[in-house]
């Protein structure tokens, strides 16, 4: 079996759905979101990549290293975050994180 | 000189009125009373000149011009004639009297102030009435004593019953005033004017109209003169406008005497009297006044044989004298209403004064059970009662004009009746000579309760003694508690102050009928009265009332003598009696115990199906509809709304990412088929 681009488009769709799931149907940690938002970049980055090898253009990956770095600047800085949240909450389940209701 | 009588008591009311904080107890007192005492006297003044002159013309004192309004042409005048010098007299000497009387009766009330001004605003408006020249000013008047009145017996407000009494008469007099005003309008329309003179001159011309009214078509004289006798029945408690005037006791004594004995209730008489040029030419409306007062005479008279609160006796009494001067009017005699109500005003405030002084000595009891023997304790009151009785009973020497006051001015209208050939005349005859009997029995009834016998005779067990208090200084009624074996009270007679003006009036009971007989109703009539009260040609009643058989001018009297027979045997001889007859009877006895059930009735008629209307629009009316769709209803929608906006933000950010999400997708849904197509 071959493996062409729609194989690929369909990882990175299942991907990104799984994440987007994550981050809605997830009530118990935000560590799980985060890691849903990576899952979901990660779909981004095969979805980049399968269309610079087709398309043969090397943009595409080099952008896609570009996603890489900054999401994982970007995990640092949310890790760093519910770090402060929980030394100030004492908590990081999403259930109890409801500040911005009125 | 006329002005000055007028606008002294309202003087008197502004001062205390406004400046009884600051002018002080005794000031107020003493300038109201002074400034009355002023205008009684020169209302005196102005009977002996009024009424001796030889000026045919009425005196018209203009005050100023009140409004105007295309034809409606109001004056603010003072019309002075007979009838109204009259007034003035009694209204003058019977509120000074009262003033003067007050200073000690209400000595222990920390309002006087207010009292005396309430006073002195009724007595000005009371003389605005009598000396009104058109039917508004008179309106204006009948009004400010209404008002006064329900002032002055709500005057202990903080009791119950005394602002249900005020209330009561506010609201049956508005029937009444309701009548007035519409007779007024209906006056207004026949002749166009409101002003006595000019009404009484276009009354011929009228005689004859007739009004359509609910499809049929009515004398409209008649059916004017009806409504202005329902303002008449109204103020002056007559049948079925009654129910008011006992209630009224709740106030304090002095106002008892003088409003709701002497002046206010006689408003009604003063004002037939005045419109008499109307009544005259319609025959209709005075025999509806003959019956209306014969069945209120009797009624009333009734009633009294039976209450056993002393005032409440006494204001009976009233409405029954009220129905004596109807009856007087209605046959066309309407000096002999005039004179009675003269009359009537001495011996009846005399009673109501003395039952005040009775109050006092007994330290506010107004049960008559609980009463007893005061003859010797309180003697100076005892002989006052005593003359009142023997002039509102009418005692007097057959076949002459020498008796008490209520023998001279009662008796001529119980012959007036006979002799009258009106329609209701008999009616009234007999009514009315019934009642002299019944007259006779409660008051030596009361007299025999109050002051005869021994002290809780009457009262079958002392629990069984409602204590009617008059409300105000209860502090001395526990200031015995050591040496009275019994737990009785120091009966004392009245300071002087009190004793003082009963013995004015006892003067004027005495000698009132004597004295202006010959004036009033006698030979002296044309002379004294010109043209202040309308004679037909054909009216002849003061002639043919002299021309009665012997046992009509005899029947009063012995109607006076059974009664006090009566009461003499069941209240001094056999002192079961009453016990028993009522024990006998007691259907009857309740009847007339609960004065013929007319509270009861219209209670039942009136008053509660007027609860029901008002809780009607109450509740439903204003509450569900206006409110359930006005305010209340947009405010409970509002506030849906937000809730519902609310439970939307509920904070969880996986919740704000699905909205995001399905934003998205309906976004990118939109995009692809709008592509397609």
């Amino acid at each position: 079996m071959v493996i062409g681009l729609a194989h690929y488009l369909t990882l990175a769709a299942i991907l990104f759905t799984i994440g987007v799931a994550g981050i809605i149907l997830n009530h118990k940690n935000i560590i799980v979101i985060l890691m849903s938002v990576e899952l979901i970049l990660l779909a981004v980055n095969i979805n980049l990549v399968a269309f610079s090898t087709q398309s043969g253009d090397l943009t595409g990956q080099v952008f896609a290293l570009l996603i890489l770095t900054v999401a994982a600047a970007e995990a640092a800085i949310g890790l760093a975050v519910l770090v402060a949240y929980y030394r100030n909450r004492g908590s990081i389940a999403v259930d109890d994180i409801n500040a911005l209701k009125g | 000189m006329y002005d000055l009588i007028v606008f002294l008591p309202l003087l008197g009311f502004l001062i205390a009125g406004l400046f009884g904080r600051q002018i002080g107890v005794r000031a107020s007192e003493l300038t109201t009373t002074g400034l009355l005492a002023v205008s009684a006297l020169l209302a005196w003044v102005a009977f002996f000149s009024v009424g001796l002159s030889h000026d045919e013309q009425a005196l018209v004192v203009p005050v100023a011009n009140w409004l105007t309004s295309g034809k409606l042409a109001v004056a603010w005048a003072l019309r002075i004639d007979t009838l109204t010098a009259v007034m003035l007299v009694v209204v003058g000497t019977v509120s000074f009297l009262v003033h003067v009387y007050s200073i000690g009766y209400m000595a222990e009330d920390p309002s006087r102030p207010r009292f005396f001004a309430y006073l002195s605003l009724f007595t000005f408006a009371m003389l605005m009435l009598v000396t009104a020249d058109n039917l508004v000013q008179m309106f204006f008047g009948w009004e400010g004593v209404g008002l006064a009145s329900y002032l002055l017996i709500g005057f202990w407000y903080d009791r119950p019953a005394a602002n249900a009494a005020a209330i009561k008469a506010f609201v049956v007099n508005r029937v009444g005033d309701f009548g007035f005003a519409l007779g007024i309008f209906l006056v207004f329309v026949l002749t166009g004017s409101v002003g006595f003179e000019q009404i009484f001159a276009a009354a011929p011309g009228i005689a004859g109209k007739t009004i359509h009214l609910w499809g049929f078509d009515g004398d409209a004289l008649t059916v004017a003169c009806l409504l202005l006798f329902m303002g008449a029945m109204g103020k002056s408690a007559q049948f079925l406008l009654h129910t008011w005037l006992p209630d009224a006791m709740e106030g304090p004594t002095p106002v008892s005497a003088l409003i709701h004995a002497a002046t206010m209730v006689t408003a009604g008489v003063f004002m037939v009297a005045r419109l008499s040029p109307l009544f005259d030419l319609a025959p209709v409306a005075l025999a509806v006044v003959t019956i209306v007062g014969a069945t209120t005479a009797f009624f009333a008279a009734t009633v009294g044989l039976v209450q056993n609160d002393i005032k409440r006796v006494i204001a009976y009494s009233t409405c029954s004298q009220l129905g004596y001067m109807f009856v007087g009017l209605g046959v066309g005699g309407y000096s002999l209403g005039i004179f009675h109500l003269f009359t009537h005003a001495f011996f009846k405030a005399l009673l109501f004064l003395c039952a005040g002084s009775v109050i006092t000595a007994m330290h506010h009891e107004q049960d008559m059970r609980a009463m007893g023997g005061l003859r010797k304790e309180i003697p100076v009151t005892f002989w006052m009662m005593m003359i009142g009785t023997l002039a509102l009973t009418g005692v007097g020497i057959p076949f002459t004009s020498i008796g008490f006051a209520g023998f001279v001015s009662k008796d001529a209208i119980i012959e007036a009746s006979y002799a009258s050939t009106g329609f209701g005349a008999t009616y009234a005859f007999v009514c009315v000579t019934l009642a002299a009997a019944l007259t006779a029995f409660y008051s030596w009834r009361l007299v025999f309760m109050t002051f005869f016998g021994q002290r809780g005779d009457w009262a079958a067990s002392p629990q069984a003694v409602a204590h009617g208090h008059d409300g105000h200084a209860h502090g001395d009624d526990h200031a015995h508690s050591d040496d009275h074996g019994h737990g009785d009270h120091a009966v004392r007679d009245s300071p002087q102050v009190m004793l003082v003006p009963l013995g004015v009036l006892a003067l004027g009971a005495v000698v009132a009928g004597v004295a202006f007989r010959y004036w009033f109703i006698g030979g002296g009539y044309e002379g004294f009265w010109k043209h202040a009260l309308f004679v037909g040609s054909d009216n002849k009643i003061l002639e043919t009332m002299e021309h009665v058989p012997a046992i009509v001018s005899l029947a009063p009297t012995l109607m006076m003598l059974i009664g006090f027979a009566v009461a003499y045997y069941m209240y001094i001889v056999d002192r079961r009696a009453p016990k028993a007859l009522a024990d006998a009877n007691p259907a009857l006895y309740r009847f007339l115990l609960n004065k013929w059930y007319f509270d009861e009735l219209y209670d039942f008629l009136f008053v509660r199906p007027a609860f029901r209307i008002g809780r009607a629009f109450w509740k439903g009316g204003d509450g569900a509809l206006i409110d359930g769709l006005g305010p209340d209803g947009i405010s409970a929608r509002v506030l849906d709304f937000a809730r519902g906006a609310v439970r939307l933000q509920t904070g969880y950010v996986y919740h704000y990412a699905f909205a995001m999400l399905l934003g998205v997708a309906i976004i990118a849904t939109w995009y692809l088929f709008g592509g397609i197509r």
